[in-house]
């Protein structure tokens, strides 16, 4: 039998090559050959049809997607959208597409124009980011991009957009490096060098002396945050003395035990990752008998949280964006109502800052007066006290908006503003 | 290290390796008799626990309805792709069936993702599983011997069918050679079903047990168990049952000990899990407890 003489003889070895069979048989195997591969296209076919649906909302009847030139009026003005959608960051880029969703209803064009929102997952990975940035400016031709939940995705999306020269407005990715050296990277949230000095502040002001540090390497984000919030650490305490243990995981690790057995005797664990790790941190952590403080960050913001960790999470403090409760501008009343009415549930800080993005390019291409992505970059670089509803946005020189941040508190599973920190 | 230190790391990483192991007895079982890597394995893992989840949450089923009612269902998502993608393609060579396997895994997945959503969902742990029991300084939750206990059962039950019964006598024969055992008038069709209702049971055990220790679910979730039980069923001499349970439970103590030694490391951990894994298979190169196989030509 000569047919198994390949180079996948160790696969191939068991059992026996065709041999020949009667005419019977064959048919038999045609036939459920056949009615498989119907099966397989019925499948396939369910799968585009359940993928387009939350992949590309139309806003405006769709009349040739090509752009023409910016003189011209052109027939629908595509605003991108990137976005974690599945994986380890879905819950994060769900909560900030419905704010961008709920801005995409109350607006539906801009200079005349319809707008079409085009979502693209970038399921939670660089490499898809960079993708999905490629495929919003290529094939969709947008001419604004909005996102992403994520600092290593917007990262790796903006060696695209950078060198396309098409703007992006970030949402909320934090880490300092998603916009430096970027000509046409911002976004609407401050960035970590604050929300890590915001977290060691509130430590060193609720009396803790030791705290951990537990970061996922995986993650810009993570990576970054920690750092900062031990800069901030040496300069309020005087020494890095109480930073008694920093450890590490990586993206997809669900068992910290090995992680947190060496922490036991700590105050605080300050774990700056996302919400799905953290859930299963606190949770292990108060199983194996750790009863200090949980620190944590704006990407803890998710129902899941508190869903997974469940009472673990009780109790739990983390630095973030916005809270519904602190809502106090008559536009941020009525953003918080209008989402209530669409969603039937609070808006929370990535809802808010995708509702905040959205809009904010919209302003700037009113104010560019075009649709040529270079006059609509330069105009969100000058925005100047844009009324938001996460607060006032001034693009300052780096292309990040200096704002307050809050601090919540995880109580019966939800988020209760605690307080507001200044720059 | 504490010898008390050292005990609670060792629990924890027993206990990881239990799950490893349990998910690796079936992919093992399945290649042993099939000689097919099945990589939906691990999707499968996914779908015990789904289920357990969608009978909790939307029937309010208690557990020992709904943990049967998702193993029974796993089980019967196994026959029908066994049925469907793998046995039309049984008389090919391997390599299309383990293409085959790979596009189910995919199929699996993306299905999840549609039909159950990309957000994580929170898995509730029956109470039994849930109280903390301390042993001096070391503490540990009840699921933690509930998963060790239930890996043993599983592989000692899992070696009595294989090597005590008709079933398990004709697996064993169609593992040596397919063609002679339907000579000998065993309905192959039957006894490679039942091999695959076997290993897909045991993935939905592992599934629900994996969903007890981190309640989190999500369509992708099976990914990192599946590898991790692949490898340790390689690691332990794939087609071995005791193979599979030891390289499972080597896994897990080796992942859990090298990042309490080395805490600083510990977001390589995998980086040096797979060096050593790599090193022990330049070595010995059939894993643990694996035999040398004679080429059939």
């Amino acid at each position: 039998m000569l047919d198994q003489s390949n180079i996948f003889v160790h696969l191939a070895a068991g059992h026996n090559s065709p041999r020949p069979k009667q005419f019977k048989k064959e048919r038999i195997m045609k036939l459920s050959k056949l009615c498989l591969v119907a099966c397989m296209m019925v499948l396939v076919a369910g799968l585009i049809a359940g993928c387009t649906t939350p992949q590309a909302t139309t806003q405006a009847p769709a009349q040739g997607a090509d752009q023409q030139p910016p003189e011209t009026k052109p027939a629908e003005v595509v605003i991108g959208v990137y976005e974690p959608m599945t994986g380890a960051q879905a819950a994060g880029g769900a909560q900030t597409y419905q704010g961008i969703q709920l801005a995409a209803e109350q607006n539906k064009e801009v200079l005349g124009v319809p707008i079409k929102v085009v979502l693209v997952d970038n399921r939670s990975d660089k490499t898809e980011s960079a993708t999905a940035m490629t495929r919003l400016i290529q094939q969709e031709k947008a001419i604004v991009v909005i996102g992403s939940y994520g600092s290593s995705n917007s990262m790796a999306g903006g060696e695209v957009s950078e060198k396309a020269g098409i703007p992006v407005i970030g949402d909320s990715p934090t880490n300092p490096l998603v916009t430096e050296g970027k000509q046409f990277y911002f976004r609407v949230c401050f960035i970590d060098p604050f929300q890590g000095r915001v977290m060691a502040k509130y430590a060193k002001e609720n009396g803790i002396q030791k705290v951990a540090i537990i970061k996922n390497i995986s993650q810009d984000y993570s990576v970054g945050l920690s750092a900062f919030f031990r800069t901030s650490w040496k300069e309020l305490y005087g020494s890095e003395d109480g930073i008694v243990a920093e450890t590490s995981y990586q993206d997809g690790d669900q068992d910290f035990t090995a992680q947190l057995g060496a922490i036991k005797d700590a105050d605080a664990i300050y774990a700056p990752g996302y919400y799905g790790d953290a859930a299963l941190l606190m949770k292990q952590a108060r199983e194996m008998g750790f009863t200090g403080l949980f620190m944590g960050s704006d990407a803890w913001e998710a129902p899941e949280l508190g869903q997974i960790a469940g009472a673990a999470a009780e109790g739990a403090v983390i630095s973030s964006h916005y809270s519904a409760d602190a809502a106090t501008s008559p536009d941020s009343k009525a953003f918080v109502d209008a989402f209530r009415a669409k969603f039937n549930e609070t808006p929370n800080t990535f809802a808010a800052l995708g509702y905040d993005a959205f809009n904010l390019a919209l302003d700037a291409i009113k104010r560019a007066n075009s649709f040529d992505p270079k006059a609509i970059r330069d105009a969100i670089a000058a925005t100047k006290d844009y009324p938001g509803v996460t607060g006032s946005i001034t693009i300052n020189e780096t292309g990040d908006a200096v704002k307050d941040a809050v601090i919540l508190q995880v109580e019966n599973g939800a988020f209760k503003y605690l307080t507001t920190v200044k720059p | 290290m504490t010898f008390e230190a050292f005990m609670q790391n060792l629990m924890n990483g027993v206990s990881l390796g239990s799950l490893y192991a349990m998910i690796a007895i079936g992919y093992t079982m399945v290649y042993g008799i099939l000689r097919l890597i099945n990589f939906a394995h691990g999707d499968l893992v996914m779908l015990g626990a789904y289920w357990v989840f969608y009978g909790v949450a939307i029937f309010q089923l208690p557990w020992w309805v709904t943990f049967p009612i998702a193993i029974l269902l796993t089980t019967l998502v196994g026959i029908i792709i066994e049925r469907s993608a793998y046995k039309p393609l049984r008389n090919y060579p391997r390599i299309n069936l383990f293409a085959a396997a790979v596009g189910v895994s995919f199929l699996l997945e993306n299905l999840a993702i549609v039909i159950f959503g990309g957000r994580p969902k929170a898995f509730s742990r029956p109470g039994f599983l849930d109280s903390q029991i301390k042993i001096g300084n070391v503490t540990l939750v009840s699921y933690t011997l509930i998963i060790i206990v239930t890996a043993i059962i599983l592989c000692a039950l899992l070696i009595y069918i294989i090597n005590r019964t008709k079933v398990g006598m004709a697996m064993r024969a169609i593992s040596k050679d397919l063609e002679t055992t339907s000579l000998m008038g065993i309905n192959i069709n039957h006894i490679i079903t039942i091999a695959f209702a076997i290993g897909s049971a045991l993935a939905a055990a592992g599934g629900i047990l994996w969903a007890v220790k981190f309640p989190q679910l999500n369509p992708l979730m099976g990914m990192a168990p599946g590898l991790k039980a692949f490898i340790a069923a390689v690691l332990g001499g794939i087609g071995n049952v005791w193979g599979a349970m030891i390289g499972g439970l080597l896994l897990g103590v080796v992942e859990i000990m090298l990042v309490a030694l080395f805490p600083t490391m510990a977001g390589y951990r995998d980086a040096f899990a797979y060096a050593i894994l790599i090193l022990l298979l330049l070595f010995k190169p059939t894993g643990i407890m694996g035999e040398v196989q004679a080429e059939k030509v």
